[in-house]
């Protein structure tokens, strides 16, 4: 038996159907639809339903395939981190090249429907999206600068812009409120994470702010964002695209979430950053939500004047 | 009676195949109804 040629075996994949879902990072996807529908809703004008669902479905495929890319780029880094190391391609399920190959066919795919379905701006915007998490966020910004959450954010910002180009086939200043929203939400929810996980981050190498600057200067600039966040949330009121009943709502929010910042800040321990981080979550959800509740309120009366 | 993996490998591969079949019936409905839709007017 050993006088056998050996022959090189080409690597086998197990993925399953599950991976296949698990690197489109459902849960960040499911978080992208919400904001890009209500850009959708919110933005002024007519589409037809079943264009508007195509172009929510294109958003959605849109976001998994970055996030395909993403951890295609960051498998090493991922292997290393707890957090991230049951990911399929890090678990040895899945073979990077499938990941690449799935994530580049869903991206061209995704902007290609988007503009054929609906229309060049919304596929162009689309295209920028993904361009900017893979190559700006993930391969440039990621591993060099704990600004990387702060610039990178913008990718995830850009959905509610989608679905109003969607609509209207342009950029208007209510998109780039909404826009603002999640930008500037941003670095306090992902550095209420990385104060908890900065062993992970500092393992993998990935320079979070609380790796680079510490945890002191890390709360002291999540609180200020909080801050920021009181006239950004208040901008879609200000522009006259929500009432009464958006802006009481989104200022109890910012208050509450400013007292988990200051919580934070007074906190030695992880128990207030995993609170915040949580509740970051449900605070972008709480202040989309009462953007959909105050439109539909408003409609009635309004006839979708702005 | 222990799992034979080239069975537990099938399955997945026959798993993944009709997945994808489910897809491109999907695309095609997709693209059947945006024909419409646009035709319609739209």
């Amino acid at each position: 038996m050993s006088d056998l040629p050996t022959t090189a075996v080409a690597p086998v994949s197990s993925a399953a159907v599950g991976d296949y879902v698990q690197i489109l990072k459902p849960r960040v996807m499911s978080l992208v639809v919400f904001t890009g529908v209500v850009g959708l809703v919110m933005a002024p004008g007519h589409i037809h339903p079943f264009i508007a669902a195509v172009a929510i479905l294109c958003i959605a495929v849109g976001a998994g395939a970055s996030g395909a890319i993403n951890m295609w780029y960051d498998r090493d880094i991922d292997r290393v981190m707890r957090r991230t190391a049951s990911r399929p391609l890090p678990a040895g399920r899945m073979l990077p090249g499938e990941a690449l190959g799935f994530g580049c066919v869903l991206a061209v795919g995704s902007v290609a429907v988007m503009g054929i379905a609906v229309n060049w701006v919304a596929a162009e915007l689309l295209a920028l999206t993904i361009a900017f998490y893979v190559f700006v966020y993930t391969m440039w910004l990621k591993r060099r600068t704990p600004q990387n959450i702060v610039i990178g954010g913008a990718a995830g910002a850009l959905p509610p812009l989608i679905g109003w180009a969607a609509v209207t086939g342009d950029i208007a200043w209510g998109a780039i409120a909404l826009f603002a929203i999640i930008f500037f939400w941003t670095p306090p929810h992902f550095w209420a994470l990385s104060l908890y996980k900065a062993d992970e981050y500092a393992a993998a190498g990935i320079p979070m702010l609380p790796v680079v600057a510490g945890k002191r200067e890390t709360k002291r600039q999540m609180l200020l964002y909080t801050l920021v966040l009181w006239p950004v949330t208040a901008a879609p009121w200000l522009l006259g695209i929500a009432g009464m009943l958006y802006a009481v709502g989104a200022g109890a929010l910012s208050l509450m979430f400013t007292v988990a910042s200051v919580r934070v800040c007074r906190d030695e321990g992880e128990r207030s950053a995993r609170q915040m981080f949580a509740f970051s979550l449900a605070y972008l959800a709480l202040i989309f939500m009462l953007l959909l509740v105050d439109h539909a309120a408003m409609a009635p009366i309004g006839g979708g004047a702005r | 009676m222990a799992d034979d993996p080239r069975d537990a490998r099938l399955r997945t591969v026959r798993a993944r195949n009709r997945a994808l079949l489910l897809v491109l019936i999907g695309l095609v409905a997709l693209f059947y109804a945006l024909t419409f839709v646009r035709m319609g007017g739209h």
